[in-house]
């Protein structure tokens, strides 16, 4: 099992580790509620470097990053991020990735965990196809840091140089600049998994212990807490954002999956284009929703959704929503029965549980 | 972790306390740390038969579905009604405020085939 250059830090504070595809990860410190209000309220930190990172660059890297991915880079200035699905052939996904645009013929692609093998082969095949590319593996080199929440902005300005911390308080959403961090450099862009306002920051893996404490520290009296996997998932299931694995994988595509602002079918030849050109064509089958539990009852990954005793979809994601105080989830619903405030039924345990199809996101 | 000595344990971190004829049941410390914050419980109606060991429940926390079984074969006298409402009452007071039902035993030797505190300590040490 793999650790990242935090493990010892998670260690100390008394989080509880899990195994998490290959890697051992911190799902919780002080307890998921806890965490998920600190994030919501003030701030949360989080390790999250078992994310992959993949260097692109030569003068074929855009074009490469056009290939692979559905969104379009060809607008991106440097200093932009962009959020997009990365598709097979027949439309399935890949992987929902960042892609950094770190200067002219030069990209950083930030995949989830548990896909980095897989989208490496699926990039380096991909690659194949033009003359100057270069695909390098940056995983093993980056940590990465987030830091989230409403007071994120103030905390990390606090522990910037003077100077250094008006490039941050600058950036705009989906922007990142390359600066320090106490000192060590870093990129620091304005993205994040939560919803709220906050800070990506990729650091060279063994300068990453001390930022992550001093970061601790200067955001302690304003309410930050170490944040783990656990609120990592609530928080993003609030704003009702994408977990690969569970609401998309390579049997969805990102038209169903409520991702058609991802996919730019207009832009030249990519990955799925021909199979996604199809299904806007022909109109999804199924799309996911959001929906909240009008009984008691929390929806999880799998179980059944039913209209009137017939099964018309499945439930991708589900869990206590700490924000709202109810029960609430993502799920594949044959399109028909995809209407705002359709009533549905969750199969729990064999009992159908009422349920209402919402506007996403939740909160 | 606090293993009260006049309970009861089981291998999946029920505990059962015996006042006369009368049990009360819930799920230890170490599970309810395990589980993590609980939000949701599912509890069976009074007066429905019970074998041992036969899953009677479900609590469910933030990440976790848990199902839990009875330590003795019994008949439920009573749940917990404020867990509807407050099942973190199960974080905050496992051996207390958080027990789970109340059950009338129906055999008292089987009290025999569960651990006491200090096998239970022992077990979860192995664990």
């Amino acid at each position: 099992m793999k650790k990242t250059s935090l493990y010892d830090e998670h260690l100390n504070l008394g989080a509880k580790i899990i195994n998490f595809g290959s890697w051992q990860m911190p799902v919780q410190y002080s307890g998921i509620i806890e965490e998920h209000k600190a994030v919501r309220n003030a701030a949360g930190l989080f390790d999250a470097s078992h994310m992959g990172e993949v260097l692109i660059s030569g003068k074929d890297a855009l074009n490469l990053v056009q290939r692979l991915i559905t969104n379009d880079a060809s607008q991106m200035k440097a200093g932009k991020v962009i959020y997009s699905p990365m598709c097979y052939e027949d439309g399935g996904i890949v992987d929902d990735l960042l892609v950094y645009k770190l200067e002219n013929d030069q990209y950083m692609m930030v995949v989830n965990a548990s896909n980095t093998t897989k989208d490496l082969r699926w990039i380096n095949k991909n690659a194949e196809l033009f003359e100057n590319v270069d695909v390098v593996d940056k995983s093993e080199y980056y940590a990465l840091i987030a830091l989230q929440g409403p007071l994120s902005l103030q905390i990390i300005s606090s522990i910037m140089d003077e100077g250094m911390d008006k490039g941050i308080s600058d950036l705009k959403y989906y922007s990142f600049v390359k600066t320090e961090v106490n000192g060590i450099d870093a990129i620091v862009s304005r993205t994040g998994y939560t919803g709220e306002l906050g800070f990506e920051i990729y650091l060279e893996k063994g300068k990453a212990a001390p930022v992550w404490s001093m970061l601790l520290e200067a955001g302690n009296k304003k309410g930050l807490k170490p944040a783990g996997l656990g609120a990592r998932d609530t928080l993003r299931l609030e704003k009702a954002m994408c977990l690969y694995g569970n609401d998309i994988d390579e049997t969805t595509n990102p038209l169903e999956a409520d991702l058609a602002w991802t996919v730019e079918l207009s832009k030249e030849d990519f990955n799925g284009k021909k199979e996604l050109e199809k299904v806007k064509e022909a109109g999804i089958d199924r799309k996911l929703v959001g929906f909240v539990m009008s009984e008691r009852g929390i929806p999880r990954h799998g179980y059944e959704v039913k209209v009137e005793g017939k099964v018309v979809g499945e439930v991708t994601s589900g869990s206590y929503s700490p924000s709202l105080d109810r029960n609430i989830g993502l799920a594949y619903i044959d399109k028909e029965y995809t209407s705002i405030g359709r009533k549905i039924d969750i199969s729990i345990r064999k009992r159908d549980v009422n349920a209402k199809i919402v506007e996403k996101p939740f909160i | 972790m606090s293993t009260p000595n006049d309970l009861y344990y089981t291998e999946n971190h029920e505990w059962i306390s015996l006042d006369g004829e009368e049990g009360v049941v819930g799920i230890t410390e170490h599970a309810q740390e395990e589980l993590g914050d609980i939000v949701y419980v599912e509890l069976p109606t009074v007066d429905e038969g019970l074998d041992q060991f036969e899953e009677f429940g479900v609590i469910e926390s933030v990440k976790a579905v848990s199902d839990v079984f009875t330590p003795v074969s019994c008949v439920v006298t009573e749940i917990n009604e404020s867990l509807m409402d407050q099942p973190e009452l199960i974080n905050e007071d496992p051996y207390g405020d958080g027990w789970l039902i109340k059950v009338e035993l129906k055999d008292k030797s089987e009290l025999d085939e569960l651990m006491d505190s200090n096998e239970y300590k022992t077990f979860l040490e192995g664990e």
